[in-house]
């Protein structure tokens, strides 16, 4: 018997070398997916780096540190905080509504949430800055109350809120459906009210989540051209943002200034979603083991 | 505590989850809720926790209605089939949730928490894992810390959700052992969710048979063994040989087999119902019984031979089975094929228009 069961396998090429791996196909997409990377990625970005680098250190810190640009790194990075903060919340709670109970229109409400990435951000620049206006459908009423949005800094955050917010629902959707029940009938059987259920049970497993969905939803603010300068007013140093300034530049033919003060974006931009890969990946490893 | 259920309805739109449960589970004993899946024993459970609420009916704890009240006020433990356990918290502070939550004025003081923990480790024997993450135990090793958590609180009441059901049949074997002696331990009423017949028998002092949420039958595992009420409960408990045929003369007779009956009924039609302990095998015919049958497969591992046996001249929907003593079997040596004769000791005969089964004794 064992005899016959050997020689029905088929014979193996002579000198041919065993792959010890049982997943097929490694090699090839993990080239193709290298080769593509550094085609539409890793390309480009060096190629942004050599321009900018080709002005030496000195002019590179002066481009980067004029007084205009610094003014607009602020308005920027304090604007996309803003915005991301408010998607953390409002993103969270979209993503519980539409997890967590049954109503009609749910699953149109949750093919609106895809809007803002389907929408041409110009689209949505204009749109936003029509209804802000101070004789818009909103601004009528906010001008009441005294608060002006269009063309204000406060425009910048509405727009960047509103072009980023998807990051963080969909983030969240998956986390919060792979949520047991369980987890939340043990701890209101343990005498936990629904509050503390939230703060002890739900939110540590949700925040990295959260966060991630956040940091996602900052970098794409940081880099928000196209909703954010029809709403934006762009006065020199109260309401202009990097990517205006990077468009400033250029428009001024100064290729290495352009690519210099992108570099700055894109150099933050990286670091932190490095950070937050490196973080969540240690916050993940405890809760799954190993 | 004894618990009370009383004419519990409850429906998942249109269907009928339970229909009219009544039943009595007594102060300080371990009850089996026993049933095949969608019989509506966790519905059930859950009823009596407050996780789901019923369309009509009441639920007492020792005469007390908590028929309103929300499951944090009703202070029952809970042990879920998937543990359940909190993954970012350790398993000392899984275990000390429910004092933690506790509001300030009730609240033990750190330190008490501390050592009240320690005490409940020790008692599922689990102080040495009190840092360490659930994602790091094993499957046992969670349910007892899930157990420890909902002691935690010292509730009165242990309600378990198929508390076993998802561990393999060692560690389920060594946990039902541990669970019975903590129970006799600490006198708590408990009321566990199993279909496991085998878990459900041996655990408890106290089953109840549900199936298409209905009650078919509470009784005391022995007395549920020896005198099934319905067909269901007959065949949901344990293994049954079943011959059935027309009666006529005190005989009940298909095809080839034939079996006297020391006592009949007037019916056309019935059902001989034999445990696999109740019939002894002979190499001939008796002048009681003549059931054929040929040997189908023979296994030896446990404490007893069993035999499957495929009838001979007659039918039946499924195998008959018969334990032998090992030494019976070594004396004989059947072997698969061979042709052999069953002979009823104890048997029980169902007819078509009786509900409850008569037990026949042939000695």
């Amino acid at each position: 018997m064992a005899t016959t069961d050997l020689s029905a396998r088929p014979a193996r090429r002579l000198g041919a070398p065993v792959s010890k791996r049982v997943l097929p196909g490694f090699g090839l997409s993990l080239g193709i997916s290298l080769f593509f990377v550094s085609l539409v990625l890793l390309l480009p970005i060096s190629g942004l780096v050599i321009r900018a680098g080709g002005m030496g250190w000195e002019q590179f810190w002066f481009v980067i540190s004029d007084p205009r640009v610094v003014a607009s790194y602020k308005v920027t990075a304090l604007a996309a905080l803003a915005a991301s903060l408010f998607n953390c919340v409002f993103g969270l709670l979209m993503a519980w509504v539409l997890v967590r109970y049954d109503f009609p229109g749910k699953r149109l409400l949750d093919a609106i949430m895809d809007l803002p990435f389907a929408l041409p951000t110009a689209v949505a620049g204009i749109t936003l800055a029509t209804l802000f206006a101070e004789n818009g459908w909103y601004g009528q009423w906010l001008a009441k109350i005294g608060i002006e949005v269009a063309y204000t800094p406060l425009g910048i955050v509405v727009a960047m809120a509103f072009t980023s917010v998807p990051f963080v629902v969909r983030t969240v959707q998956p986390v919060l459906e792979e949520l047991a029940p369980e987890d939340e009938e043990a701890a209101v059987s343990l005498g936990a009210s629904d509050w503390t259920v939230f703060r002890r049970i739900l939110f540590p497993v949700l925040w990295p989540a959260v966060v991630t969905g956040g940091a996602l939803s900052f970098a794409r603010s940081l880099g928000e051209y196209g909703a954010v300068i029809f709403i934006a007013g762009n006065s020199p140093y109260v309401s202009e943002v990097i990517s205006l300034m990077i468009f400033v530049r250029l428009e001024e033919y100064d290729f290495p200034a352009a690519s210099a003060i992108a570099a700055v974006v894109m150099g933050v931009s990286l670091l932190l979603l490095l950070f937050i890969n490196v973080w969540q990946g240690r916050y993940l490893k405890r809760l799954h083991g190993g | 505590m004894s618990i009370e259920i009383q004419g519990i309805n409850k429906f998942f739109d249109r269907f009928q989850a339970l229909n009219d449960i009544n039943l009595t589970i007594p102060d300080g004993q371990l009850t089996a809720l026993l049933g095949p899946s969608g019989s509506g024993k966790t519905t059930l459970l859950r009823i009596i926790a407050g996780l789901e609420s019923a369309e009509q009916g009441r639920i007492l704890f020792s005469g007390r209605d908590v028929t309103g009240l929300h499951v944090r006020d009703r202070s029952v433990g809970f042990v879920f089939q998937h543990y359940a356990l909190f993954r970012h918290m350790t398993v000392a502070q899984n275990v000390a949730f429910g004092l933690d939550v506790l509001p300030r004025r009730e609240r033990p003081g750190k330190p008490e928490i501390r050592q009240r923990v320690n005490g409940l480790l020790e008692m599922v024997q689990l102080d040495h894992l009190a840092n360490r993450y659930p994602a790091q135990l094993s499957g046992g090793q969670k349910q007892r810390i899930a157990l420890a958590r909902a002691m935690a609180m010292r509730p009165e009441i242990l309600l378990l959700d198929e508390p076993f059901g998802a561990l393999d049949a060692k560690v389920r074997k060594e946990l039902r052992r541990w669970l019975r002696s903590l129970h006799d331990e600490l006198h708590f009423t408990s009321v566990f969710v199993t279909h496991d017949q085998e878990e459900a028998l041996e655990l408890s002092d106290q089953v109840v048979v549900m199936s298409n949420g209905s009650v078919e039958q509470v009784d005391s595992p022995l007395e549920l063994y020896a005198r099934p009420d319905s067909r269901f409960v007959f065949d949901f408990l344990g293994q049954v040989n079943v011959l059935s045929g027309t009666i006529g003369n005190g005989i009940i007779r298909q095809g080839d087999a034939w079996v006297k009956l020391p006592r009949g009924c007037d019916d056309d039609d019935g059902q001989l119902y034999l445990r696999p302990h109740e019939v002894r095998l002979t190499q001939q015919p008796t002048r009681e019984a003549h059931l054929p049958f040929r040997i189908e497969a023979i296994s030896v591992i446990g404490a007893e031979v069993r035999i499957e046996l495929k009838p001979d001249g007659w039918e039946c929907d499924e195998l008959w089975e018969v334990g032998i003593s090992h030494s019976d079997f070594n004396a004989r040596k059947p072997q698969r094929g061979d042709r052999c004769y069953a002979v009823p000791e104890v048997g029980h005969l169902f007819c078509e228009h009786l509900d409850e089964p008569k037990t026949l004794n042939w000695h």
